[in-house]
């Protein structure tokens, strides 16, 4: 973390005198911007991560609005729709081997891909970073511990470890969920470790212990803020991932179960039929494609904002 | 060296034990009585009390543990219920027609990734550049399962000079038939991969022609060609050899989709299939004969590095 960062966590009280000073003695054509605003200024400028971010923001307003948007009942059978290819009246993607629309399976089953994304991220996310911050800061033997826990996690392939939870808890969305959850856990422990263990030994730190800060207000006011920026990027490429590896464990059948419109139970279901009816197979897989694809684009935006230093 | 081997060999000892018991946790916290699912629905509560004994199922568990992890050392990995004969024998025949994917689509990999990748650092903000970073981008955002179904229709179906599932034609056993089969799913394996090597072999190589000794190499008038090759090369090849180790990770993971969408008789296809029929020594057999390879397929990638650079052996 470069030093301007730094900055930006000092107590609020401090932050104020800071802001009068420049009011008073920096002359006023002088705009003074704190890193968030720089980031978000280089970002902007990212078109493709713009253009990304406008996407999946559309796809979680659609997802939000399913129940408005879906022209039909995701689980709605008309057999004499079946395979209807795309651009049939009134199923403007076609229909699947049910006859069930597949522009509102799509809608549907994103609801779930984004929300299933989002909360293992979110859940992993909050265990990893508490595992990390604990074991950094404190060291010792907790640290030990929490590190060859985290060596044996990271001792298997991710996608295996994944199926390995689910096939102990059972077939399912939730456990599929919550394996995933597990699986990304070391990562970001690793992440906030990492930062942890040199912000420990900076000045301001050391500062604010000396002054008699409560080490809880300083891991949360302090240190956790600087370890934001490889979080934020971390997180958000972790969504595509994980969305990816649901939709993969439903498509092994270990997922989300049928009738769900989940997009890879419908991946899997179509492959029966990808010599008569192509879309019903692809339409999904796009789906993931392209969303996975924005979080990416979107992600590497993010990293080149946070840490222009990055940037080749 | 052979201290750093040694040092590193040892510390896996932790690791490994730490993997074993997480798959006999794993496979014990699984709801359902193993002796039940043997004996099926109508066994009697006498019947299911003595295999429960036989099996020692009514033991505590660090004794259950142990005993368990002392049969997997001995080689006796247990009966699949499904199959009805020996887990370990079965998988490692299955395993073996992995290696044969994963090796080919590591290969593939990395002689398209690290070339590209190369291209595109020389070559840096050129229009192959962009070309190939975007083609990255587009490699590891494709889902493998969706990949593979594509590659079925288009190559498979559509051109139709490819098999598309499967491992052998029947009555065939040459090699060429055996490659054939091969081509399709390890393709689709090796594609996120690729990308990752590229984007990996660029940035690398990025940094390294930036440092002094290739400028004094250019100052004394050396050819671009010859700088690349003999000098960048070897400093910038380095660190792309761990990312390579931990995307065998990625390619034994990913491998499950491959072996799935092809009905590639690997060990994805027949963990996955253990699963859903809940034969769970053989699922827990699968598994951790992949963890087990995964973590020495990344101590020999560590061995390489230390070997590769004498600064981690002494670090």
């Amino acid at each position: 973390m470069d030093s301007n960062c730094v900055k930006s966590t000092h107590p609020k009280a401090a932050d104020a005198r800071y802001k009068v000073q420049h009011v008073t003695e920096v002359e006023p054509s002088v705009q003074v911007r704190s890193p968030t605003q720089q980031a978000l200024r280089r970002l902007r400028r990212d078109r493709m991560a713009v253009a990304s971010a406008i996407f999946l923001l559309l796809m979680v307003i659609i997802s939000i609005l399913a129940p408005v948007l879906a022209p039909r009942d995701p689980t709605e059978t008309n057999l004499s729709q079946r395979l209807a290819p795309p651009a049939t009246p009134g199923y403007p993607l076609g229909a699947d081997d049910l006859g069930r629309d597949i522009l509102s399976r799509l809608i549907w089953g994103g609801r779930i891909s984004l929300l299933v994304g989002f909360s293992a991220v979110l859940v992993a996310m909050i265990l990893g970073v508490l595992v990390g911050l604990v074991g950094g800061y404190f060291g010792g033997w907790l640290d030990s511990l929490i590190m060859r826990l985290i060596d044996i996690l990271l001792a298997f392939p991710a996608i295996l470890l994944a199926i390995a939870i689910v096939a102990s808890l059972g077939p399912g969305l939730q456990n599929a969920m919550l394996a995933i959850s597990i699986v990304g856990i070391p990562y970001y422990a690793r992440i906030v470790r990492g930062s942890v263990l040199s912000l420990r030994e900076q000045e301001f730190v050391y500062a604010a212990r000396i002054i008699g800060v409560p080490d809880f207000r300083i891991l949360t006011r302090h240190v956790l803020p600087n370890c934001l920026g490889p979080l934020i990027v971390a997180a958000t490429l972790d969504v595509g991932w994980m969305i990816m590896i649901a939709a993969g464990l439903s498509f092994l059948g270990l997922g989300a179960q049928p009738p769900t419109a989940e997009w890879g139970v419908m991946l899997s279901q179509g492959r029966q039929f990808i010599r008569s009816a192509l879309h019903i197979s692809i339409l999904p897989g796009a789906a993931i494609f392209l969303v996975v694809l924005a979080l990416n684009l979107l992600g590497d935006g993010l990293r080149d904002a946070l840490d222009p230093r990055l940037r080749e | 060296m052979t201290r750093y081997i040694a040092q590193r060999t040892f510390s896996l000892i932790p690791v490994l034990i730490g993997v074993t018991l997480l798959v006999f946790l794993v496979m014990q916290l699984a709801p359902g009585d193993p002796a039940q699912i043997m004996l099926g629905p109508k066994a009697t509560e006498t019947s299911l009390a003595q295999l429960r004994h036989e099996l020692g199922l009514d033991q505590p568990l660090h004794v259950q543990y142990v005993r368990w992890l002392t049969r997997v050392l001995q080689g006796n990995w247990g009966r699949s219920i499904q199959l009805k004969r020996e887990v370990l024998p079965f998988i490692l025949e299955r395993f073996r027609n992995t290696a044969y994917l994963t090796i080919l689509a590591a290969l593939f990999a990395c002689s398209v990734g690290v070339p590209a990748g190369i291209l595109s650092a020389v070559r840096q903000y050129s229009l192959s550049d962009h070309m190939a970073m975007v083609l990255a981008l587009v490699g590891f955002s494709m889902p493998i399962f969706w990949l593979g179904i594509i590659l079925q229709i288009v190559l498979g179906l559509k051109v139709g000079i490819l098999p598309v599932s499967g491992m052998r034609s029947p009555e065939r056993t040459d090699l060429v038939d055996l490659i054939n089969h091969l081509i399709l799913p390890s393709l689709t394996l090796a594609a996120g991969v690729t990308a990752i090597i590229a984007r990996m072999t660029r940035s690398s190589m990025l940094e390294v022609i930036r440092q002094d000794y290739i400028r004094t190499a250019r100052s004394k008038g050396l050819r671009e060609r010859l700088i690349i090759s003999r000098h960048a090369l070897k400093n910038a090849l380095i660190p792309v050899i761990t990312v390579v180790g931990l995307q065998v990770g990625y390619l034994l993971g990913g491998d499950v989709f491959a072996e799935i969408v092809f009905s590639y008789p690997g060990i994805g296809l027949a963990m996955v299939n253990g699963i859903l029929a809940r034969d769970f020594p053989l699922v827990q057999g699968a598994i951790l004969l992949v963890a087990t390879s995964y973590v020495l397929v990344n101590l020999a990638v560590d061995i390489t590095y230390a070997y590769l650079d004498p600064r981690i052996r002494y670090g």
